[in-house]
């Protein structure tokens, strides 16, 4: 292979990835695909979001968490600080779930306004702290638990 | 083998710093507050995620060395950094899920971050199959180094991905937003992965380069025994 063939190769493959990066960073792909629908664009939707399995995203709003042991059943309020949907989950969150958390949940909104979720995932912050002075991460834990069972 | 390589002192370097950025991270280091002790994947995870963007990184640059220079020397260094790449990048997933299951909940999720690494990986082990399935030297070099530039459209994209799109993973963590009691523990932990991936980036580039050599140049000794 000659040295003009290889580095016109070389400049072909730079330029197809410049392109194909160029695409995808400023095309708009975000704008057609959306790995969750935040609250407002739930109840914007309407009936449109009525059926297929979706994911909803938010934080959950404070005092709305109910936890029904025996059924195995979470209720509580996605929010995002404009619009606010009602989640009913089954299966139980990791220990990582608590009020006022980010969470992603799979499901299907329905006509009755609720949003039914099998799949709960707790979203962490990109933030690491140490725990707060004289207070234990096990006690943490405890108040966490407190806080769903009230 | 025999004599030993400048890159066997930078290995040891990296193997004393992963004993002592384990040992910070595991027993000095605060636990995280929401997680406990499963906030302590940070030291493993992050470091082997920007290292593993660095190999596709020296790939990237072997590449295009190749193509203007057209030596075994830039097609060698371009075959050891992509391996050292994928095994890091597998890592990293691996790793990744270990932390998600008892944080997120689920082991995987189709998430922006976690699909583009995937596709990532994939698009990098093609790069390994391409050059198991050319023969010919010289059109194995150009045409793995011009998938090795297309794949490496990835790394942008993962890094970026967090911040393009919504995601369940997290954007990137800073000395910020990490306790400063944990940053130290990263440092050395992310030094010391960077010591040993440049430790099997070379020894694996020497391997690469000699095999290269010998293919086209067979050593007289293998011609002497073909005749015979």
């Amino acid at each position: 292979m000659s040295a003009t063939a290889r580095i016109t190769a070389g400049v072909v493959a730079v330029v197809v990835a410049a392109a194909a990066l160029g695409y995808i960073a400023y095309g708009g792909i975000g704008e057609n695909l959306v790995y969750y629908w935040s609250p407002t664009e739930l109840v914007q939707a309407g009936p449109r979001a009525f059926g297929p399995i979706i994911r909803l995203g938010g934080l959950v709003k404070q005092g709305t968490v109910e936890w029904n042991k025996e059924a195995n059943f979470i209720a509580f309020q996605v929010t995002d600080g404009k619009e606010q949907v009602k989640v009913e989950n089954t299966g139980a969150p990791t220990q990582m779930f608590r009020e006022g958390i980010g969470v992603v949940v799979e499901g299907t909104f329905s006509t009755d306004g609720v949003f039914r979720s099998n799949r709960l995932m707790v979203k962490h912050s990109n933030e690491y702290r140490a725990p707060q002075d004289g207070v234990p991460v096990e006690e943490l834990y405890k108040t966490m638990e407190e806080e769903v069972n009230r | 083998m025999g004599m030993a390589k400048w890159e066997d002192a930078v290995g040891a370097i990296g193997l004393i710093l992963l004993g002592v950025g384990h040992y910070m991270g595991l027993f000095i280091a605060p636990k995280e507050a929401m997680m406990g002790d499963v906030g302590r994947i940070l030291y493993v995870h992050v470091p082997v995620a920007w290292i593993s963007m660095l190999s596709f990184l020296v790939a990237f640059v072997a590449a295009l060395g190749y193509f203007f220079r057209g030596t075994t020397t830039w097609d060698a260094l371009m075959e050891s950094a992509v391996e050292v790449g994928v095994v890091l990048t597998s890592l990293l997933l691996a790793l990744g899920s270990l932390w998600a299951r008892p944080t997120w909940g689920v082991w995987w999720d189709w998430d922006p971050r976690l699909t583009t690494a995937a596709v990532m990986l994939l698009a990098f082990l093609g790069v390994t199959a391409l050059r198991r399935l050319v023969d010919g030297p010289e059109q194995r070099a150009t045409w793995s180094a011009v998938a090795t530039v297309v794949a490496f459209v990835n790394v942008p994209i993962v890094y970026f991905s967090v911040k393009w799109w919504r995601s369940l993973h997290q954007t990137q963590s800073s000395p910020k937003t990490v306790d400063p009691g944990m940053v130290t523990s990263l440092r050395v932990c992310a030094f010391a992965v960077l010591f040993i991936a440049i430790f099997f980036i070379a020894r694996r580039w020497r391997i690469a380069k000699t095999r290269l050599e010998n293919e086209l140049a067979p050593p007289e000794a293998l011609l002497d025994s073909e005749e015979a």
